[in-house]
């Protein structure tokens, strides 16, 4: 009996030590992002504010995001810039993914082993490094400052990864089903498009939604390929408001910021449990 | 006896389709020896003078543009390899033809021929998109890279005014040899290991620990909690990193503020070296906790509960069920994911590059900051000082260790093992 009394106020202890912890870590996470979110409402330019909560509520911030005297300034343009260069690039690395993992999964062909290396190799080069090498390729095939080449670059970069991730997927389909089908007088594009593809729409919709993201992330390539202001990506654009040496304006980086964090924040916590399904798989295969 | 295939070979060796012709495959060798006509006609000119620019990389300054020479040079070569694959294969598929011959077989009409090509060229077809795409955005930027690094490039020799020249291990030589570039890369690799080292453990440990507190039954609201504790993953990255660039600034930033109400002083986080490196860490801990706690959840919860129960009948305390039964577990788990997070924060550009600008300076240094890893201060190379080959040498000294690491790491996974890679 006295063991499991004071055992029971061992674990009492711990539940409300883990209440703390987790108190102080949602603390950590949410005081930043809230401070954030507040300080769009700001007035002035500045981060600086006596109180968390703003005094002067206004929404001049947002206001001047879609509506700016600096011609430079233009939200709309940004997101519409953002969403075309991501929808596309998230189609064709889909796309392009989707074959690619069939052929590594279901055939066994000259180059096949060379191949699978070769794509776990390279995408470990990391794009920073790369840099001089794409700004030079654009530049003689006259993509440079143009979505079309930011493009190109986003869904090459994006293959290796996903066909690693979709090849694992169709590998646990199991084969029979397509020798059934190949008895039954099925072509192997048939096999593909009726069979493989619908039941491998799990991990291609998160590839879909990871290159989706991926797009709206990029501040670096997007810097560097795009020079217009009228081409500018969200990520480029937002930048640009707190660069400045002597012209921060924090409040509608804020505005900005929120604008393009909360949808991709739904978007992702919506989806949380794939991703995170998803990555369990892939370490416990490990 | 084997006459046919010996032949073939030699024919297909001298000209392609000639071999095929002689194994009776007429319409097959048609086409072979019009495509070889073209190649001989259209590309092999093209060839010789992108090899001539790889090689030479210019001879006459202003005329010759070395760097355009040198990106021709290396698609040349990448078309080179294609077209020397063709023509191999045309060689092995004279020498498969002769000896089906040999054993007494007639040639292959054209219609099973072409019903063969089909069957086998299926999967290329499949691939060859996603390995053109890869060829030229992913492969050629690396090759490129790689090639600079065994040049003169730089402010000095830039074309066009300039020509670039090979200059063999000279560079390598030269960042361990000039005693400024040595120390600064001595100081930016020792700070990169270190910073790859704690970003990896930090993020993983309170990863590990929130996961833990979390997985316990007794606490309400765990699914609202965990969704709140994921928020900074589901936020794009470079907002979050901005926006606490902002909070640690040393005049307006919050942070500064709070520590100030509380009666401390205010802290130089981007002036002083110490303090910048604490706030790289940390921001980097709030974006990267997420992730790792996400994962040992996931583990945790598929550990099969019969391992639980039967520690209990056993007499195992909690303390002993956590360090013989789950930690191990997770640890089997994630060591290969660990080792790809340590690979991937050595190239963890966003963080120090948004985040201080790899700040702040130190005198002396060539162009590396305070917090500059490896990789952001190639990129300063590469941007600020113009300093190519320099900046190329280094990334390829950091994608040979970081791509051995990734493949040997790779090796060891089961999904490796299992996988049959006989093709």
């Amino acid at each position: 009996m006295r063991i499991s009394s004071s055992s029971k106020w061992v674990r009492n202890l711990w539940l409300v030590f883990s209440y703390l912890i987790l108190l102080v870590a949602m603390a950590a996470v949410l005081v930043p992002i809230l401070y954030i979110f507040f300080a769009s409402f700001n007035t002035g330019s500045s981060l600086y504010s006596s109180t968390m909560i703003p005094k002067n509520f206004t929404l001049q911030n947002y206001r001047l995001l879609f509506n700016n005297p600096n011609k430079s300034v233009n939200f709309s343009l940004w997101t519409v810039n953002t969403l075309k260069i991501a929808s596309v690039t998230s189609i064709a690395s889909v796309v392009l993914t989707s074959f690619t993992a069939y052929a590594f999964s279901r055939f066994r062909f000259w180059g096949r082993r060379y191949g699978l290396i070769m794509f776990l190799v390279v995408q470990m080069f990391p794009g920073a490094m790369g840099m001089v090498a794409i700004y030079v390729l654009l530049n003689i095939l006259g993509l440079l400052d143009t979505h079309l080449g930011l493009i190109l670059i986003y869904t090459g970069g994006a293959i290796p990864f996903s066909t690693w991730m979709a090849k694992g997927y169709i590998d646990s389909i199991p084969r029979s089903l397509d020798e059934a089908a190949l008895i039954d007088g099925a072509s192997r594009w048939q096999i593909y498009w009726r069979i493989l593809m619908p039941l491998s729409l799990p991990i291609l919709s998160v590839i879909a939604l990871l290159n989706f993201i991926g797009p709206f992330n990029d501040y670096l390539l997007a810097r560097i390929v795009l020079t217009s202001p009228e081409k500018r990506t969200l990520a480029v654009g937002l930048h640009a408001f707190i660069s400045g040496q002597f012209d921060q304006n924090w409040t509608q980086f804020a505005a900005g910021s929120m604008l393009t964090a909360i949808p991709i924040m739904i978007l992702f916590l919506s989806l949380q449990k794939y991703f995170i399904s998803g990555l369990t798989a892939g370490a416990t295969k490990g | 006896m084997r006459k046919r295939a010996i032949f073939s070979t030699i024919g297909s060796a001298v000209y392609m389709g000639l071999g095929q012709l002689i194994n009776g495959e007429w319409v097959k060798s048609i086409f072979m020896g019009l495509y070889h006509y073209l190649i001989l006609r259209f590309v092999i000119p093209t060839l010789r003078q992108t090899w001539w620019g790889l090689i030479t990389l210019g001879e006459a300054p202003r005329q010759d543009h070395s760097i355009v020479l040198l990106s021709y040079g290396l698609v040349g070569a990448i078309v080179t390899i294609i077209v020397v694959g063709f023509y191999l294969g045309n060689i092995v598929d004279a020498y498969r033809g002769g000896q089906r011959r040999d054993k007494g077989h007639p040639a292959p009409p054209i219609r099973e021929t072409m019903k063969e090509m089909v069957q086998k060229s299926y999967p290329y077809f499949l691939v060859a998109p996603a390995v053109l795409f890869i060829l030229f955005t992913v492969l050629f930027p690396m090759l490129f890279n790689m090639s600079m690094a065994f040049t003169n490039y730089d402010l000095y020799n830039s074309p066009p005014a300039k020509l670039v020249s090979w200059v063999g291990f000279e560079n390598f030589r030269e960042i361990v040899r000039l005693a400024s570039w040595k120390r600064t890369f001595m100081g930016v690799l020792s700070w990169t290991f270190l910073w790859a080292i704690l970003s990896t453990f930090s993020c993983f440990l309170l990863g590990l620990f929130l996961a833990i507190v979390l997985n316990n039954p007794r606490i309400k609201f765990r699914g609202i909690i965990r969704t709140i504790l994921i928020l900074p993953w589901a936020m794009p990255g470079f907002i979050s990193i901005l926006m606490w660039s902002g909070f640690f600034n040393t005049s307006f930033g919050p942070i500064n503020q709070w520590l100030n109400a509380i009666g401390v002083a205010s802290i130089p986080w981007f002036q002083n070296v110490f303090w910048a490196r604490t706030a790289v860490v940390l921001v980097n801990l709030w974006l990267g906790f997420p992730f790792s706690m996400a994962l040992v959840s996931g583990v945790i919860q598929g550990i099969p509960a019969e391992l639980h129960d039967a520690a209990k009948v056993d007499g195992a305390s909690p303390w002993q069920e956590f360090t013989r039964i789950t930690l191990p577990l997770i640890l089997y788990a994630v060591s290969p994911l660990l080792i790809m997070q340590f690979a991937g924060n050595v190239n963890n550009f966003g963080v120090v590059y948004l985040l201080t600008g790899g700040g702040p300076p130190v005198l002396g240094n060539k162009g590396a900051g305070g917090t500059d890893i490896l990789i952001s201060w190639i990129f300063k190379m590469t941007f600020d000082l113009m300093k190519y080959n320099y900046a190329s040498a280094i990334a390829l000294l950091i994608f040979i260790f970081v791509a051995s690491m990734s493949v040997v790491n790779f090796l060891q996974t089961r999904a490796f093992k299992e996988e049959d890679m006989m093709g």
